[in-house]
């Protein structure tokens, strides 16, 4: 390269401009390498971006599909165990919704008899509610001020008379030229709704809203978000709608998060909000068509989404949506067990997996719930898991009995996902709904006449994404949502016109925007240790999958056999190979010194003297469901539960995953974690013990 | 494949190897799952596994693959062509010392470090021209609160390890 001698005028100006005192083709050379080193370092930061990403979805995924297993499970032993079993007592109250009518007033008035004490210094809430009161709400939780219960449970009930009018698809029109911001998840995450609300204005009737569901769970603010929507609600029913989403469901939120916040920050009255709550859940509406052109619902459609039937339905039935309707109890199966349903299944064992579902048979009717075996997400599978090679069809839902079809309307609206190809599969990934191809969704929006579908339900790194030939959209409104500088948040703007306009932001606690460096390494760090976590999880299988690779037992394998035998063992489909240098500290020349790798990734026990190591690793790697579990069992959300009942939940959990431990080292277990030996375990002291910490790198870095 | 060229040094299994990796580097842009990836990321691929083209070279590099102008790369057409120029170190990265010479023959007062107006001169007006968006995002990187870019400090900060 290089100018060569005959300089041109422009090029002795540019020089001058610059003041260099070296010819300008030296400098010329030294701005081109700077140039091309700069580009590609930031080209690799792109691909660490890139993994990140895959890693904090694979792992969130793979969660939910747990949940959905743990959740089938309970089904099956509803219907499975007399009832007289002690297990069936322990959950089935989860079951149950209050059949009284007359019961539901009396929650809608227990704020009455709560006093306010003069020292509280919150606002106080007068109904009917009014633009003043609720801006009131939203300047409180603004400044983290917590709002009296007694306010709560009357917001709340309020909430629910009005929910109960409201028909399953709100109907919205943007005559008079109003234009209509909709947006997606907010997952608790109150920087992000006022964030919102700054930049587009606080709704009213000059701005009306669309809420797409899933506004609670996983971030910390998530019942303010609910309070704040709710009061809105309550002083523009016309203009404010929501759409409820899978989280809207007490079942997601034992795991999730929701229930533990609420009480954690109402230790009297939780117990009675979330009762409240639970009704509130599932008198939200289902979805929302605006100007009957643009349909708006929490997770899509499948190939049998029929509005007609989805205004149709008795929404209120479905209370956690991943249950299926009462009806189909034992006596219903034999009209199922036909041979149609069970062949299909066993056709599924045998095409894709070798592990076979066990032998006790779950409810069958629930197709989309069906404990389906986990997918092993090699490249070939992950083809599979997407539906490219052809998985087997749908069920025709004329098959079914009708209570049951509307379910699986409601399921598929509120868990399903867009994949690119055609067809429409089962939902493997998440464990409940579907995967739909763009032909579905034309022939969907063309049977209703509709122009766009605008869904929520999946994490976009910029807040939005198109699809299915932009007649799809994809809102998310919680950014950051993995990790500080994951990813933006967005809503949509919708006139007359119906062209949607997006709004991008990213919440920022320090004010300033990151560099992209600084936004990788913080969500970098972070899915590391997530995933640090999951490999620590499963150290002994490691171990010995390692161990195939080394019969000679050097306590060494090569580069290309960690990443074989890591896969093998985590099924998360990640590039092992592109993660390895933030894994594994070091390595001779190619090969990894497997045993050392296992040991740097040390936790912190807690302080349990336990003679089976191995029971450990067990509650490690569940540790998910035995908080939901605990939760279920703990009745009175009084946050600990007795020794026999964590036995009783020990067993559980143990028949869930098919293991066997002894009654002795469950009650070994269980002396030891009462760690203050009053006979009663604290789930929340107990859960803290879960808090992974990586010694080798100091204390854990949190947000 | 590119058998044909291969090196008689180079084993079967680094081979094997070398196509892991450009897999891997490959699939992290394959959105849709089809083993396709969008042409505009061709650049970021390369660059993720170690090579240092210049920009002509890189246009060279995608007129080859691209010949049916979908906009799209396979898998098929780039692991081969990309696995020779892993193997040829077709695009050698310049070491450390060799950046850090650029740099000082740019800081003429040897200063030990740049001002953020002299970056933006030089990146935006001379040799392959950063874009505005590049130029801001480099200078927020890695300038200091004085707008001053002390190039030892960040090269150091900055290195990736090689991938053998």
């Amino acid at each position: 390269m290089g100018c060569g001698l005959g300089k041109s005028k422009q090029q002795m100006q540019k020089c001058d401009k610059v003041n260099l005192s070296v010819p300008a083709s030296i400098a010329i050379r030294a701005a081109v390498l700077i140039q091309r080193w700069y580009r590609r370092y930031v080209a690799r930061l792109e691909i660490r971006r890139r993994c990140t990403w895959n890693i904090f979805q694979s792992i969130e995924y793979a969660g939910q599909q747990d949940q959905i297993k743990l959740y089938n499970f309970f089904v099956f032993l509803m219907q499975h165990f007399t009832p007289a079993s002690s297990e069936r007592n322990l959950i089935s109250h989860i079951f149950h919704d209050d059949p009284r009518h007359g019961a539901q007033l009396e929650t809608f008035h227990c704020y009455e008899s709560i006093e306010v004490s003069n020292s509280y210094t919150g606002p106080r809430l007068t109904f009917p509610l009014t633009f003043c009161g609720v801006s009131k709400l939203v300047e409180t939780f603004k400044h983290r001020q917590k709002l009296h219960a007694r306010y709560v449970l009357q917001l709340l009930g309020e909430t629910a008379k009005l929910l109960r009018i409201l028909a399953n698809i709100n109907h919205v029109s943007t005559s008079y030229t109003k234009e209509i911001t909709i947006c997606g998840d907010l997952h608790g995450h109150l920087e992000d709704l006022l964030l919102i609300f700054y930049k587009n204005g606080l709704p009213s009737g000059e701005k009306p809203y669309v809420f797409n569901g899933d506004f609670v769970d996983r971030g910390k603010n998530s019942l303010e978000i609910l309070l704040i929507l709710f009061g809105f609600l309550l002083v523009y029913p016309h203009d404010v709608h929501l759409n409820r989403g899978n989280h809207e469901d007490h079942i997601v939120n034992l795991r999730y998060g929701f229930t533990k916040e609420v009480l954690g920050k109402y230790r009297v009255h939780g117990k009675k909000i979330l009762k409240l709550l639970k009704k509130i859940f599932c008198w939200l509406p289902l979805a929302t068509v605006i100007d009957h052109k643009v349909l708006v619902v929490h997770g899509g459609i499948s190939d049998a989404t029929d509005l007609d039937t989805i205004a149709r339905v008795d929404r209120h039935k479905y209370v956690s949506a991943l249950r299926p309707p009462s009806r189909t109890k034992i006596k219903n199966r034999s009209d199922v067990t036909a041979d149609g349903p069970v062949t299909r299944r066993r056709r599924v064992c045998s095409l894709t997996h070798d592990r076979c579902v066990p032998p006790q048979r779950y409810e069958l009717q629930c197709r989309s719930l069906q404990n389906l075996p986990t997918s092993s997400w090699t490249e070939e599978e992950e083809m599979r898991r997407r539906g490219v090679t052809g998985a087997e069809p749908r069920w025709s839902y004329s098959d079914l009995d009708p209570d049951v079809h509307d379910w699986k309307q409601i399921v598929d609206m509120l868990w399903s996902d867009p994949m690119p190809q055609n067809g429409c599969i089962h939902n493997e990934v998440r464990g409940g709904g579907c995967y739909w191809g763009p032909d579905v969704t034309e022939e969907v929006l063309g049977r209703h006449g509709l122009q766009l579908l605008i869904r929520s339900h999946e994490c976009k790194q910029d807040g939005y994404e198109f699809c299915h030939n932009r007649r799809v959209l994809t809102i998310f409104s919680a950014s950051n949502y993995y990790e500080v500088g994951s990813n933006r948040g967005a809503y949509i703007k919708l006139g007359p016109d119906l062209v949607p306009h997006v709004v991008q932001y990213q919440a920022s606690q320090t004010c300033r925007e990151l560099s992209l460096r600084q936004s990788v390494g913080w969500t970098e760090r972070s899915a590391l240790q997530a995933l640090r976590e999951q490999l620590f999880v499963h150290t002994s299988h490691l171990i010995a999958a390692f161990q195939e690779f080394d019969p000679n037992h050097t306590g060494m394998v090569s580069l290309r056999d960690w990443a074989s035998a890591t896969e093998s063992v985590l099924k998360l489909g990640l590039p092992w190979r592109v993660l390895r240098p933030q894994l594994v500290s070091s390595t001779c020349s190619g090969m990894v010194d497997y045993q050392q790798w296992i040991r740097e990734l040390t936790i912190t026990k807690p302080n349990l003297e336990i003679s089976d190591t191995s029971i450990l690793e067990t509650m490690y790697k569940n540790h998910s469901n035995l908080e939901t579990i605990f939760r279920i069992i703990d009745t009175d959300h009084s946050g600990s539960i007795s020794l026999e009942e964590f036995r009783q939940t020990w067993k559980l959990l143990c028949s869930h995953i098919q293991t066997e431990i002894s009654d002795d080292a469950i009650d070994d277990l269980a002396k030891c974690i009462d760690f203050n030996k009053d006979g009663s375990i604290d789930i929340n002291e107990f859960m803290e013990a879960f808090r992974l910490v990586d010694l080798s790198t100091g204390p854990k870095v949190t947000e | 494949m590119a058998e044909g060229i291969q090196r008689a040094d180079i084993s079967a299994s680094d081979v094997h190897s070398l196509h892991k990796r450009v897999k891997d580097a490959f699939q992290a842009f394959d959105y849709e799952m089809n083993n396709t990836v969008d042409v505009r990321e061709i650049t970021t691929i390369i660059y993720s596994l170690g090579c240092f083209p210049s920009q002509k070279d890189i246009h060279e590099f995608i007129a080859e693959l691209e010949e049916d102008h979908t906009g799209s790369v396979h898998l098929d057409k780039f692991l081969p062509v990309m696995t020779n120029v892993l193997m040829e170190h077709k695009f050698p990265s310049i070491p450390e010392d060799v950046l850090i010479q650029a740099f000082e023959v740019l800081d003429k007062d040897s200063k030990g470090y740049l001002d953020s107006e002299e970056m933006v001169e030089l990146m935006t007006k001379e040799g392959e021209s950063f874009t505005q968006d590049e130029m801001t995002e480099m200078l927020m990187a890695l300038a200091d609160h004085e707008r001053r870019i002390y190039y030892k400090d960040i090269i150091c900060q900055l290195t990736f390890d090689q991938e053998i």
